[in-house]
């Protein structure tokens, strides 16, 4: 009985730190729409900074609970300012812009934070300081509960309960609520929106920072929690329905019992767990349990150019990229052939993203899952069937499409900001089952020793092998957009009800090309494990995703030779980038100057600078 | 009853406390043009919605060439042969003129899950016909991001006729044109619908556009229907001009 009880306390402080952060995720977004993926990294910014402030503190003015518990305050109101200030220089400017564009530039803002960081606290794990006089367990029916848990018990109500009377007694609740309800409207009556924004990203950021302070004595600090909390707030977010707090609150308790009891009966279960109440709650209630359907922010559009059919000169150029490449190895060493490999490689992750992306309309941000699925499908069959390369470079499309398939068929019941965080959290999942079940996949240590047959095993051979395998997937997903299906997928993108008013499925259709956009990452993936010989659980991590992310809006969203471009520039940029120092620092900054001063991208710059010449001019989405 | 296109019996619908529509009965034959017109808050795109499967009905049944569709989504009631423009277009922006024809062909041709074919070529010519009938073939290869509104709502209808149908619904087909245009617009349907024998319902602010062609006008007041007849009966009904022309006490009593 104690046992039992004492569990339930463990979950509801572990809850405390996710509520904080799920809270100030769902007020952000109630209010502005915009999904700040950066909100990990504000978390995790409280933590670096309550650590600091709690050892300045500490010795200015002693280590007693006013020293310690200002400390921790006033790093969550540092990192609410930092947030305001990510408002103002960034995503004050973005407001209109289609939602893509500000996930990639609050993903710019956790590259950038990343480093800084890095840079100020270094790499190794930080212990969290201890609470003053909340050291040690009390005995709870026989069983030891920490006692600073207690504290985090308390948070999280008391947090909400101020919350409460600040939304519903304060004039700045009065308007958030309002703004939430309807933002032209409040704009209508006169409020500054501009300020009201701002206010509430620092409210936001406060909250996170305050999240990640507070659980520094539990947890203390580490270079990892940006997307450690981050992929777990967007379940909870999800769950609890999206700008609704009382919803982050009860989510958040719920997944915090279930962390807890999960432990005890499946230790390396808890993400899959929460995975199964996500998709539990999605097909019962899909905008969560205390969510409003009318709050899921249907993105405004840039107005992509009509298809048209390319002229002979646009072929020739292809044609002349093709021969140019296949003629690489002569006139190009080692190093850059490996490079070649991995920009062609990453051009058909990208080209298969983008094909989402872009004319599907929906923003996959956990592509990852499928590039790594087919990677792990190959590598797996190498180490328990034994099967041959050209076999298993077969098997591993269908493999990532079965999974793409299943993942699919939960998230294209939704759209917007809900798909893009539904499907970084089931990539995270996928991710940490990999990473969890050792025994088959090898968890971090990876797979080692997959071999390429003797036939392709010289490096040229198989360069030639993944050009032709890339080039032939390109020019499949090129038909693909342009064949009935493809086209039926986009007008479900550019109007859905029109689309269902001519017989469409709109759903079946994004359903059926996520599968393939699946395939086509699978094949990427085969094809990069037997470049490298070897595949690790990285394959499958956020980060791969965004770059794939990248790639598709270095490119330019809207063009179909994007991709090529973006996977090009990306790897070049990333070659140069990984000598330097603060690579992720400098790509960050990249990532949002993209975003705010070359909104078209780099083929989109290319179209409209020289494509009178080939036959192609930029119509509407100059 | 046989051979009307649509029939609607007992609809109803209620948002809130708010009864939308209360119990609405109406019947629309072959070839026949029906006008649903009321003021603003009548409850005619309420109805609309219903008919067309957007909205699911609290009460009621919807019969489509006698069978009952009721709860159908839109697609399905659009493949059992229904043809519908909305109140404020829904074109495919980054499609041209044609393939936006072409699309509607291409799913009733059942070929959505087609990956091997060119979308462009198909149907090219069945498309340059409706552009054709409607009188702006000359624009079929332009993106239908750049047209004018009116030339949209052509397009609209051109898409509308792609699968044959025999019924169309069109919410405020003429909104936001010029009055030279809404005449011919509204010219072109009824020419169509006369050759085709397609049942047209559609609502309609403009009293000229509705006076001048529907053959048969049915006027929605606070979600019921108030009146119903030709032109000249209507126009004519007291409590219809106690609604348009703002009498509604005289109207309160009489209903």
């Amino acid at each position: 009985m104690g046992f039992i009880l004492v569990q339930i306390l463990t979950g509801l402080s572990s809850a405390a730190s996710l509520f904080l952060v799920a809270a100030g995720l769902s007020l952000i977004f109630g209010v502005t729409r915009v999904v700040n993926f950066a909100h990990g990294s504000f978390y995790m910014l409280g933590a670096y900074i309550g650590l600091t402030l709690v050892a300045l503190f500490g010795d200015l003015f002693g280590r007693g609970h006013l020293a310690f518990w200002s400390a921790l305050l006033c790093a969550a109101l540092a990192v609410g300012a930092i947030g305001a200030l990510v408002e103002i220089v960034i995503l004050r400017r973005i407001y209109r812009s289609p939602e893509l564009f500000q996930l990639v530039a609050t993903f710019g803002v956790i590259l950038v934070i990343q480093d800084l960081t890095l840079w100020g606290w270094g790499p190794e794990d930080q212990l969290g300081p201890r609470a003053p006089d909340l050291r040690g367990a009390i005995m709870i029916m026989g069983e030891p509960l920490p006692r600073y848990d207690l504290v985090l018990i308390a948070a999280g109500p008391v947090v909400l309960l101020l919350f409460w009377l600040l939304l519903n007694r304060t004039r700045f609740g009065i308007l958030v609520r309002a703004a939430t309800a309807d933002r032209e409207m409040v704009g209508a009556l006169g409020v500054n929106q501009a300020w009201l924004f701002t206010g509430v990203f620092f409210l936001g950021s406060f909250l996170a920072g305050l999240g990640g302070a507070l659980q520094l004595p539990k947890g203390g600090a580490n270079l990892l929690m940006d997307f450690g909390v981050l992929a777990a707030a967007f379940v909870v977010v999800v769950v609890g329905g999206m700008g609704s707090i009382a919803g982050a609150f009860l989510a958040a308790v719920l997944i915090g019992q279930l962390q807890a009891f999960g432990v005890l009966f499946i230790p390396q279960s808890t993400l899959v767990m929460m995975f199964l109440v996500m998709a539990v709650v999605l097909v019962i209630r899909p905008f969560g349990l205390l969510g409003r359907p009318e709050l899921v922010g249907q993105g405004r559009q840039m107005l992509d150019d009509p298809l048209r059919p390319t002229g002979w000169r646009f072929k020739a150029l292809a044609l002349a990229l093709v021969a140019l490449l296949a003629a690489a190895p002569l006139w190009l060493g080692d190093y850059g052939l490996v490079l070649l490999i991995d920009i062609l490689i990453l051009a058909l992750f990208a080209t298969a993203l983008h094909a989402i992306i872009g004319p599907g309309g929906l923003v996959s941000f956990g592509h990852a899952a499928y590039f790594g699925g087919g990677a792990y499908a190959a590598a797996l069959l190498v180490k328990y069937a034994g099967t041959p390369m050209s076999l298993n470079l077969v098997l591993a499309p269908p493999a990532a499409a079965l999974l793409a398939l299943a993942i699919g068929w939960f998230c294209v019941r939704l759209s917007g900001v809900y798909f893009a965080m539904l499907t970084l959290a089931f990539a995270q999942i996928v991710w940490s089952v990999v990473f969890q079940w050792g025994t088959v996949t090898g968890g971090d240590d990876g797979l080692l020793g997959i071999w390429r047959s003797p036939w392709a095993s010289d490096r040229v051979a198989y360069y030639w092998l993944v050009l032709a395998c890339c080039t032939a997937g390109i020019l499949a997903l090129r038909h693909g957009l342009h064949s009935p299906f493809g086209y039926a997928l986009r007008a479900g993108r550019d109007s859905p009800l029109r689309a269902e008013a001519i017989g469409i499925d709109v759903r079946r259709q994004q359903w059926a090309a996520f599968t393939l956009s699946g395939a086509f990452a699978g094949l990427a993936g085969g094809l990069y494990a037997y470049a490298k010989g070897s595949v690790f659980p990285n394959e499958m991590a956020i980060a791969r995703s965004f770059d794939g992310i990248i790639m598709v809006f270095f490119g330019g969203v809207q063009q179909l030779s994007g991709p090529l471009a973006g996977a090009a520039a990306l790897t070049w940029l990333k070659d140069i980038l990984f000598r330097l120092e603060m690579w992720r620092l400098l790509l960050g900054l990249a990532v949002i100057a993209v975003v705010l001063l070359f909104p078209q991208g780099l083929a989109g710059f290319l179209k409209a600078r020289f494509g009178r010449f080939f036959g192609i001019r930029p119509e509407l989405s100059a | 009853m046989t051979g009307a296109v649509l029939e609607a019996e007992g609809l109803a619908k209620s948002f809130g406390g708010v009864q939308a529509v209360k119990a609405m009965s109406f019947r629309v034959a072959p070839g026949e043009i029906v006008a649903l017109i009321g003021p603003n808050g009548a409850g005619k795109s309420t109805c609309f919605n219903m008919l067309m499967g957007q909205l699911r009905a609290d009460a009621g049944r919807v019969r489509v060439l006698g069978e009952d569709v009721t709860g159908w989504p839109p697609r399905r009631i659009w493949q059992k042969g229904v043809g519908r423009t909305f109140q404020i277009t829904q074109i495919l922006p980054s499609f041209t003129v044609r393939e936006n024809v072409q699309m509607a062909l291409l799913s009733f041709h059942r070929r959505l899950f087609d990956v091997f074919g060119r979308a462009r070529l198909a149907h090219a010519d069945a498309a340059a016909a409706l552009l054709e009938r409607v009188g702006i073939v000359d624009l079929a290869e332009r993106a239908c991001g750049l047209l004018a509104y009116g030339d949209l709502k052509r397009v609209e209808l051109a898409v509308a006729l792609a699968n044959r149908p025999k019924l169309l619904l069109m919410d405020e087909p003429t909104a936001g044109m010029a009055p030279a245009e809404r005449l011919a617009l509204m010219e072109l349907t009824s020419s169509i619908a006369r050759a085709d024998g397609v049942g047209v319902l559609f609502t309609e602010h403009d009293m000229d556009v509705v006076f001048g062609h529907a053959d048969r006008i049915m006027v929605m007041h606070r979600g019921t229907l108030i009146a119903a007849g030709p032109p000249g009966e209507v126009r004519d009904d007291p409590e219809v001009r106690a609604v348009y022309l703002g009498h509604s006490l005289d109207a309160e009593t009489v209903s």
